[in-house]
């Protein structure tokens, strides 16, 4: 199995391991397998996001198709599919006709980095964190291509400040990533879970003051790169219609959406490998794991369990916190995420200095931050419990509507 | 090692085709018969007043050039980032007069009002 442990140390070769025709066949089977995955993640979860809202504001959301309408998704991909593909007399019609296609691509390429187990993933680049952040950046293009291409003053200026939004926050994402990277060593998803551990005080998240603030950091801005509320201001409704894609219709309509549910997954696997601890067993070793299948099983549904959590976050603060203003998102990136992130990779760097000087000081100072984590996850839970408790707030806890 | 980068090819390839080929099997479901009205621009019930290509601000401009300056120095940073172990002190100094460098621009930018791109 020490064929496996290279693997995750990145440098495997794929051409030498398998056979010529293994490889691509397996290739293949990944892609089928992701597009598959990432297409029921956006479709389903286009469902739950509507039924968490419904129950968020003490109504019933869909629940017609299906049990508990779980097909609701697929009723409205068949409606999409029964109406007219419009194109505006006077938009250009090939960037119009493009544009939903780099959108689609950018998010659904990142499914080739995201790790499930050891040895599961499409590709363990070396550049992982890079190709990351570059392929997402084909989002922008289509977004803003789409915007200018529909020759309508609301898609106009939804795209545009969609992209001033999405490049800004680009920046905080890179130095989050980058101050996870320093202790890591490596720019492969793959290694940088190696270099975690599977206990929570292992976690890349707890592992320096530097990555426990970088972590927000990057939730923060990944948000509003995904343009989740509440930086969701490219398609806000109550003044610029629709944003971006104000003039879409049809099929092309619907992969804009679909993008951008598929993203949520991407926020949260990306979020789960690099600070949460990826796939990583508690008081399993590494090539203990590679070595069983079942331990592998075991880590992919912690990873998938762990992002699935994370996307529960977003859905819960989407319909949890108003949207802000242009300026003040703006001035959030520019004036607290930016200067944050310079100031974190600098101590990121310094903290390696600590670690090694004095790495007993550094320990305590990852099970003091796993304690601080985990009692602010507790604080909220208890604050959410005195106030249904005792703040006169009602509560019908019936699962099934 | 090139062929790490064979599955990237093939996801292009599959969500690209994903995506035509949901868009070419949609075709003949539905109408398809545009008329003037429909093919006007939207414009919330009345008609669209003045060209719809309009002037946006050039600050926009500005947040463009920023990207490429800060992003560019990401660039920079994340093979240091990797190598930093093996690079040792000198290589967290010469990083730190880079950082330093970037901050100076940082400030100078704050300072002239570029940051306030959108603050209007």
């Amino acid at each position: 199995m020490s064929e496996l442990f290279t693997f995750i140390q990145g440098r495997w070769d794929p051409a030498v391991t398998y056979p010529q025709i293994v490889w691509p066949a397996l290739v293949v089977a990944y892609g089928v397998f992701a597009v598959t995955f990432a297409s029921l993640f956006a479709g389903i979860t286009s469902w739950y996001e509507r039924r968490v809202a419904g129950r968020m504001q003490c109504r019933i959301g869909p629940n017609r198709v299906g049990p508990q309408g779980v097909l609701q998704w697929l009723a409205d991909g068949f409606k999409a599919f029964l109406k007219e593909d419009l194109v505006p007399k006077e938009a250009d019609g090939i960037l119009y006709r493009i544009a939903p296609y780099p959108v689609f691509v950018g998010v659904f390429c990142t499914w080739v980095i995201l790790p499930y187990a050891p040895a599961v993933v499409g590709a363990d680049l070396n550049v992982g964190v890079v190709f990351l952040m570059a392929i997402t950046a084909l989002v922008v293009a289509g977004i803003i291509m789409g915007g200018w291409a529909s020759n309508s003053k609301w898609a106009l200026l939804g795209g545009v400040r969609s992209a001033a939004q999405m490049v800004s926050y680009e920046i905080p994402v890179g130095f989050a990533l980058l101050t996870a990277v320093i202790p890591a060593g490596t720019l492969s998803l793959q290694g940088i879970i190696a270099a975690q551990g599977g206990a929570p005080w292992n976690w890349m998240v707890f592992h320096s003051p530097a990555t426990f603030i970088a972590f927000f950091v990057y939730f923060t801005a990944a948000l509003a790169e995904g343009n989740r509320t509440p930086f969701d201001l490219p398609e806000a409704e109550s003044e610029l219609v629709a944003g971006y894609n104000t003039e879409y219709s049809g099929m092309r309509f619907i992969w804009f959406f679909f993008a951008e549910w598929a993203n949520l997954y991407v926020i949260g696997a990306v979020v789960a490998a690099v600070f949460l601890g990826g796939w990583r067993l508690p008081g399993v070793g590494i090539e203990q794991q590679a070595a069983s299948l079942w331990l592998q099983f075991a880590g992919a549904c912690l990873f998938v369990l762990k992002a699935l959590v994370l996307v529960n976050v977003i859905i819960w603060l989407r319909w949890t916190l108003p949207r802000l203003r242009v300026d003040q998102l703006m001035i959030m990136c520019w004036k607290y995420l930016v200067p944050a992130g310079m100031v974190l990779v600098v101590v990121a760097v310094f903290w390696v200095f600590v670690e090694r000087g004095m790495p007993g000081f550094a320990r305590w100072v990852a099970f003091l931050l796993c304690a601080t984590g985990f009692f602010l996850v507790g604080l909220m839970f208890w604050r959410a419990w005195y106030n249904i408790k005792y703040g006169g707030d009602r509560l019908y806890l019936k699962f099934m509507v | 090692m090139s062929a790490v980068y064979l599955p990237i090819f093939v996801m292009l390839l599959f969500s690209g085709a994903l995506a035509g080929g949901m868009l070419l099997f949609s075709m003949p479901f539905g109408p398809y018969n545009p008329t003037r009205v429909k093919s006007e621009p939207f414009e919330c019930g009345c008609r669209s007043i003045g060209p719809n290509r309009v002037r946006f601000s050039a600050q926009f401009y500005i947040l463009a050039i920023l990207l490429v300056v800060f992003d560019i120095e990401a660039a920079f940073m994340f093979p240091w980032a990797v190598l930093f172990s093996k690079l040792g002190l000198a290589g967290f100094i010469e990083m730190l007069v880079f950082i330093g460098v970037l901050v100076l621009g940082f400030v100078y930018l704050w300072r002239s009002g570029g940051l306030d791109a959108l603050d209007k």
